[in-house]
């Protein structure tokens, strides 16, 4: 009960209307002083339902208690057991629909708002140790004169590279982008998830001697084939994620001006648009954007229109704001932002001046009718309702599926009807020695998931190669 | 890290550069490119044609023209120096056979992405026309290489400085009108040329490849800033081209998306020339104390 009388800790963020218009990270992370408090409301639940709802399992009343118990190394020690990168989970795990969802205490006060903040808590403990410890890298086993390839630099991959490494098997990765990182660097922004954490876990997996090459796109500099059959790899995981932006099919949406938002992150975000005095690709000085969309990637774009100069930023969603997929708390941020929400309405077409520049979007109204195979009620345009909204700019931030590039090159690997490739519960694929995991097999999903994918695949690879001595 | 093996001057801000780059020059094929960027924090990427490959030397050959500050950048680097970032071979190589006969436009620097490909067209047997133009005679690049594998080769310039002088587009028309017509058509050069090259083959029905050079970033179909529409349909240049039917392409929206960021990029471009205006003063000055 004494416990349950400490009330939530609020962790510090930028002042909305100063850090509109600036890169650096949001939510500040707790005091000392309030990870501790945060850290005793946790009952230590013998069952710890909490556990149920993380993808990977962490230990969270042993982690939590750790950091309640003012030993920091050891909460972070516990966290590793589990997941690779705690403080990017921490960050940008949707905590609030998984640990915290079912977390006694949140449940005891009726409010999953009042639920211990694990993922602050993780993020505390985390930074603490990179910021003391300063990466210290695990054992690695005797070299086995195995070697193995991993494809993609994010977090699916990330957490192979460090498991397999561990048991002594060489590792490369090949990357098609000139940085490491995956999504984590080119579209998760600096103001949610700084890059120096990214290159921080990029450069433990350095010293732990896997090798990184950048500027390497299997499917064209090299055929996956060929890095088994030329190249003598034992094994090969395929992590390239969900690099395929889709659109709407709508009039307009060739004009100048619009952009997919994995094209406007990536300007933003990997080629550092956003200073522009400094970087040299460009984007442009947009003043009014439109943002189609309700996802988390809809939400980065929308708030990175302001960090680039923006005055007016509209979310434009089909649904109502309880169907969006975005974390809440990125909706609650982007909406002390000033970003303005129209639910229930729709893009019907983008409108372009003479020089085929975007000047206005045209939009439906819509109202939720019947539930779909979804079990979410289907949004119908209501006809006869159109208006325009004057925009320079719309981002088209609607989803991503999965970039065919490997599995056009790669007949051999088995792929389904949306283009993602078919895996057994050990993430093998249908190509001897082929492993595959993260959103290139579960579509566009998240970092958690990705890396407890990551761990199956390992665990897999680990076991072939045990097996073939 | 590539290095920059050999770099010559061939016309007025266009060079011819050899870069270390042993797997791309491996695997790559006619109509395929690399995107390359300068610094790997700060600079931009950018794509361009492989014109050549020596797999001995393990090299490619870059021909690009200085147009803006990235260019720039990359024209000043002298042999020795490192590219940070080659990526490649991007794109969908050439879809090259016997066609019978083949006739290949180059307009100004487009003339770097045709060689591979004319080359590559002679070598499966097609008779092969080459018709290349610029704006004038210290622009005109590649002619001695063209002359040696084509079994005609018609130069012209805009000015009469060199050659015919005459638009690319009026000798293609009239070897659209002889008998037997050409089997294809490439046309590869500045958008608007593109545009009226297929412009003038459509009346003769003779199939017509063009080569398109829209904004890319990834070069791997991750973004889609370089999505063009081609026979109503919006297609990737980076992975579903870079070669579509010239008859199928909107040139115009093409043409408009190649001019998103030029106020941008003209005053980078003035400021890249300013600060190389000041550097020389200092020089100079340096010189003289
Ligand atoms: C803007 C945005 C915001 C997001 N926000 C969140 C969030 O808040 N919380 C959350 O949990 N998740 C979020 N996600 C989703 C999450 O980032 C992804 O689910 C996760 O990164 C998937 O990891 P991955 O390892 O499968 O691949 P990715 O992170 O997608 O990395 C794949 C890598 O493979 C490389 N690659 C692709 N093809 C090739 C090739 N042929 N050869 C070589 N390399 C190749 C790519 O360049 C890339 O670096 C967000 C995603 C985006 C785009
Ligand atoms: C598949 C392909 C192959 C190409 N091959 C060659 C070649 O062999 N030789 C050559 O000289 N040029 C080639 N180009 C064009 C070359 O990429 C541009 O000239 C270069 O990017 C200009 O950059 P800049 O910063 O120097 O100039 P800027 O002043 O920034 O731009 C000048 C113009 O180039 C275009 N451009 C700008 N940025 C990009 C970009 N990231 N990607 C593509 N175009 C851009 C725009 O239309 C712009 O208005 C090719 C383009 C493509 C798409
Ligand atoms: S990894 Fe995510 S789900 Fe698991 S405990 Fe951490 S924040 Fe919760
Ligand atoms: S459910 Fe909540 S209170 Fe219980 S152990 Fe987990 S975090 Fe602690
Ligand atoms: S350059 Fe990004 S999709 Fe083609
Ligand atoms: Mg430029």
């Amino acid at each position: 009960k004494e416990r349950m009388a400490i009330p939530p800790q609020t962790i510090p963020e930028q002042d909305p209307a100063v850090r509109r218009h600036n890169m650096n990270e949001v939510a500040l992370g707790y005091t000392e002083e309030q990870a501790r408090l945060e850290a005793m409301r946790c009952l230590k639940c013998k069952n710890a339902p909490c556990i149920e709802g993380c993808p990977v399992r962490i230990d969270i009343p042993g982690f939590v208690s750790a950091i309640a118990e003012g030993d920091d190394d050891r909460a972070a020690q516990i966290l590793k057991r589990n997941s690779l990168l705690p403080a990017v989970c921490g960050r940008v795990c949707p905590q609030e629909t998984q640990c915290q969802e079912h977390c006694t205490v949140g449940k005891a006060l009726k409010d999953r708002d009042q639920a211990v903040a694990i993922g602050k808590l993780e993020r505390f403990a985390a930074d603490r140790e990179r910021e003391h410890n300063g990466g210290a890298i695990p054992g690695i086993q005797p070299d086995t004169g195995k070697k193995v390839a991993i494809i993609g630099t994010g977090p699916a991959s990330i957490t192979v590279a460090a498991d397999v490494r561990r048991e002594g098997h060489a590792v490369t990765m090949l990357e098609a982008f000139h940085k490491p990182g995956g999504v984590m660097i080119y579209g998760i922004p600096e103001f949610r998830l700084p890059n120096d954490i990214v290159e921080a876990e990029i450069e433990g997996l350095r010293r732990m001697g896997v090798e990184i090459k950048t500027n390497f796109v299997v499917g064209r500099t090299r055929k996956l084939k060929d890095l088994i059959e030329k190249d003598g790899y034992d094994a090969v995981f395929v992590g390239t994620g969900a690099g395929l932006p889709r659109f709407m099919n709508i009039e307009g949406e060739n004009l100048v001006g619009v952009y997919s938002a994995n094209e406007y992150l990536t300007r933003s975000n990997l080629m550092r648009a956003y200073e522009r005095d400094r970087a040299d690709t460009p984007i442009l000085e947009s003043k009014q954007v439109a943002v189609l969309g309700g996802g988390n990637v809809a939400m980065d774009a929308a708030r990175s229109a302001f960090r680039l100069g923006a005055e007016e930023v509209h979310l434009i969603y089909r649904r109502t704001e309880k169907e969006m997929p975005a974390r809440v708390e990125e909706v609650a941020h982007a909406k002390e932002e000033g970003v303005e929400f129209h639910v229930l309405q729709n893009a019907k077409r983008i409108l372009g001046d003479e020089h085929g520049r975007v000047k206005a979007i045209e939009c439906l109204r819509y109202e939720l009718g019947e539930p779909d195979d979804s079990g979410r009620r289907r949004p119908v345009a209501i006809e006869g309702s159109e208006f325009t909204i004057d925009v320079d700019t719309v981002v088209v931030a609607i989803g991503n599926s999965s970039n065919p590039l490997i599995s056009q090159t790669t007949p051999e690997l088995k792929v389904n009807r949306w283009g993602n490739i078919e895996v057994d519960e050990d993430n093998r694929s249908s190509m001897d020695r082929v492993y595959a995991g993260g959103d290139i097999v579960l579509g566009a999903a998240t970092v958690i998931l990705a890396m407890g994918e990551g761990r199956r695949a390992a665990e897999a690879i680990n076991a072939q190669l045990r097996d073939e001595g | 890290m590539n290095k920059v093996i050999a770099k010559e001057q061939l016309a007025e801000e266009v060079y011819r550069m050899r870069v270390h780059a042993p797997l791309i020059a491996e695997e790559r094929r006619p109509g395929q490119f690399v995107i390359v960027q300068q610094d790997t924090d700060y600079g931009e990427r950018i794509p361009l044609t492989i014109a050549d490959a020596d797999t001995d030397e393990g090299s490619i050959t870059l021909i690009f023209q200085s147009v803006g500050k990235s260019t720039h950048k990359l024209a000043e680097l002298e042999p020795g120096d490192a590219i940070n970032n080659v990526v490649g071979p991007l794109g969908k190589p050439t879809h090259i056979e016997n066609f019978g006969t083949a006739v290949c436009v180059g307009g100004g620097i487009g003339a770097a992405p045709l060689y591979p490909i004319a080359q590559a067209l002679k070598e499966a047997g097609n008779h092969l026309t080459v018709i290349i133009g610029a704006r004038n005679a210290e622009l005109m690049i590649l002619e001695d290489e063209m002359r040696a594998i084509a079994d005609e080769l018609i130069v012209c310039t805009d000015d009469g400085s060199h050659g015919r002088k005459a638009l690319v587009t009026e000798p293609l028309k009239e070897v659209c009108e002889r008998d037997p017509r050409p089997d294809l058509a490439v046309a590869i050069g500045p958008p608007v040329m593109m545009k009226f090259c297929a412009g003038t083959t459509r009346p003769y029905e003779v199939p017509t490849v063009v080569s398109l050079n829209t904004i890319m970033i990834d070069g791997t179909g991750m973004c889609g800033g370089c999505r063009v529409t081609v026979g109503g349909e919006t297609r990737f240049v980076c992975v579903d081209g870079p070669e579509f039917d010239g008859h199928q392409v909107d040139f115009d929206n093409m043409i408009q998306r190649l001019g998103t960021y030029k106020p941008l990029e003209d005053d980078e471009h003035e400021q890249c020339h300013l600060e190389m205006a000041a550097r020389d003063k200092e020089q100079s000055r340096n010189e003289s104390s």
